[in-house]
């Protein structure tokens, strides 16, 4: 598993409007919208009860059945249907992974913004921090963090959350170390306004293009640890469904009923293929370098 | 070497020592956070009917009596020499059961990372040999699949098909050392270093792409070009050798990930491995063996990252001069 960071050696300024249309242009990025787009829609239209079934509810007559125009994707070893099982999935795991990067990026991103303007005491604690969440690997701190906590969708969120704080930190710092130097922001501090309003006034809005970036590649990643952790039984607690439990329940069936298998399998790599797709073409989009090419 | 640069060493040495020390507060912290005791954890409901003077001779007798700072000191120093203390499941200490455990993950990091540079680094050069050609699209879908399947998917499905289609199980035996049958632990490593090999191919492949799209675009190969170097001289010793620095970032970056990230993997296919360590140690609920196994792991990822620094200087005489 591999965290991706963005390279933030160049921080300007995008204008406004111009990256969602450099997105929608971008091949990539349209595909990774559209899947992550469709995914959604059905997951949220089994959400309001509008396709499938109640994910939880067993029928023992019809255990282990192939799909079928009832049961789109076929039913599990305790007669429940498979298609809506992993609709609720996807809802579940979207929303530890949307959540766990809100958390890490609001965060995250404060205190890297903190650290690199202020430097000195602040960065040194803040850096501090960083460093010793840098020193595990993140599969394995998520691992523990989730296995001390109490179980349940917000503990796992949290959990996740602490393992990419550091990564929105790090990315915040480093441009805003030498946004701090740059004559407007000197300018500001000179006549005499308060800290808070120029780092939230000069500073944030220059780091937002990275950041939004970095948001969109953190989810794939969150949503793979998500489904990791529900795999070695510490992520979702059961019966709610979860796309790496619903696989780890599978590994016994895949010959008896493939589709207990194959279905969550296909929708979890669909939903990170899907945002990994969608994050390239942001940072193509949003790379200062490719700006003003029409 | 010059004062300045053993100077250097010194702070970059010290700053390790204060990680590694807020490392082991956040994981004693965090294990001392669990709902539920190691004595609830062996006893289970049992331990309901304790009476209050056995609940005391058995918090006495695990240590956790005493207030948490002095917990935390006594933990630090039998770790600081050499104790990591006694796992009670499996009977023996946690330095036995690591010192058996870290050349499994150890082997399968190496293999994993060799797999990941063999498959990534040509498929990174192929890419860019001609961006956005029907090569370039075919190494980028490698990665992006590679950067997508989640190693516990990909792991499930192999094993279950490969020992149901071909009878190939070789982690279905009992897990034999390198040493011990070297043809049985070279099977049961395959898969698990394939697996986690594709998944790392994809973002070494990645950062071999961009890092030689960057060089290539550089003055000094064209003026190397102009000046009559030859092809192969060129895209090994000017373009290759000068991508290398973010490679080797990567590689170990990766490879320290894998020290504690095989959990999943390790956990699939039965191999005792560090990572399978702490995930037993963390459904017994045992203290000693979570603290010390994670505190090793960290130690061995903050050794890497040094080692990976170091390698920049062999490898570039620019940060060498610095």
């Amino acid at each position: 598993m591999t965290i991706d960071v963005v390279d933030t050696t160049e921080a300007l300024p995008a204008r406004p409007g111009q990256p969602l249309r450099l997105l929608l242009r971008s091949r990539s990025g349209m595909a990774g919208l559209v899947i992550v787009g469709v995914l959604l829609v059905v997951a949220l239209a089994h959400a309001l009860g509008l396709v499938g079934y109640d994910p939880l509810a067993q029928m023992a007559t019809i255990r282990l059945q192939g799909p079928s125009a009832a049961h789109l994707f076929g039913t599990d070893q305790f007669g429940r249907d498979v298609f809506s099982r992993v609709a609720a999935g996807v809802v579940n795991t979207t929303r530890i992974a949307v959540v766990a990067v809100t958390v890490a990026t609001v965060v995250g991103t404060a205190m890297g913004v903190v650290a690199g303007f202020y430097l000195k005491g602040p960065d040194a604690v803040i850096s501090g921090v960083t460093n010793v969440l840098f020193a595990f690997p993140p599969l394995l701190l998520a691992l523990s963090l989730a296995s001390v906590m109490e179980r349940n969708w917000f503990t796992v969120a949290v959990a996740i959350a602490i393992v990419y704080i550091p990564i929105f930190i790090r990315v915040a710092r480093g441009p805003v170390m030498s946004l701090r130097e740059i004559e407007y922001v000197r300018a500001a501090v000179s006549t005499g306004q308060s800290r808070l309003a120029i780092m939230l006034k000069h500073v944030l809005p220059n780091i937002t293009s990275i950041i939004i970036v970095q948001v969109s590649l953190s989810l794939s990643w969150a949503v793979l640890t998500e489904a990791s952790l529900s795999f070695l039984g510490l992520g979702t607690p059961p019966p709610a469904p979860s796309l790496g439990s619903m696989i780890y329940e599978a590994r016994t069936l895949m010959y008896v009923a493939p589709s207990t298998m194959i279905a969550p399998g296909v929708v979890v790599v669909l939903l990170v293929v899907g945002l990994n797709l969608l994050g390239d073409g942001l940072r193509d989009a949003l790379d200062p370098r490719n700006r003003g090419v029409s | 070497m010059s004062s300045t640069t053993w100077r250097r060493v010194a702070r970059r040495i010290l700053s390790m020592l204060g990680t590694l020390l807020g490392v082991a507060v956040l994981v004693f912290i965090m294990l001392r956070a669990i709902p539920g005791s190691q004595i609830t954890a062996g006893l289970g409901t049992e331990a309901a009917a304790l009476t209050p003077e056995q609940r005391a001779a058995l918090e006495a007798y695990y240590g956790i009596d005493k207030p948490l700072v002095v917990q935390f000191f006594g933990w630090l120093g039998n770790v600081l020499t050499g104790n990591l203390g006694f796992s009670s499941s499996s009977q023996v200490s946690v330095a036995t059961l690591t010192l058996s455990a870290l050349p499994v993950t150890f082997e399968l990091a190496v293999l994993s990372i060799l797999l990941a540079l063999v498959i990534g680094i040509p498929l990174g050069m192929l890419s860019a040999s001609k961006p956005d050609s029907a090569r370039d699209a075919l190494g980028q879908v490698v990665g992006l699949a590679g950067l997508s399947v989640p190693s516990f998917l990909l792991a499930t499905v192999l094993m279950s098909f490969l020992s149901a289609q071909l009878g190939f199980n070789p982690n279905g035996e009992a897990y034999a050392t390198l040493l011990e049958d070297p043809v049985r632990n070279l099977r049961q490593m395959l898969l698990p270093s394939l697996v986690l090999g594709f998944g790392i191919a994809a973002p070494i492949m990645r950062t071999t792409r961009t890092a030689l799209l960057d060089v290539r675009s550089q003055d000094f190969v064209r003026t190397a070009r102009a000046k009559g170097v030859g092809a192969r001289r060129l895209q090994v010793r000017h373009i290759l050798g000068n991508a290398l620095v973010p490679i080797v970032t990567m590689t170990g970056l990766q490879f320290g990930y894998l020290l504690g990230g095989a959990v999943v993997v390790e956990q699939i296919f039965s191999l005792p491995g560090i990572g399978r360590q702490v995930l037993l140690g963390i459904q017994a609920k045992e203290y000693a063996v979570v603290q010390s196994t994670v505190l090793i792991i960290a130690l061995s990822f903050v050794l890497v990252n040094l080692a990976t620094d170091l390698a920049y200087r062999i490898i570039d005489p620019r940060v060498r001069a610095e």
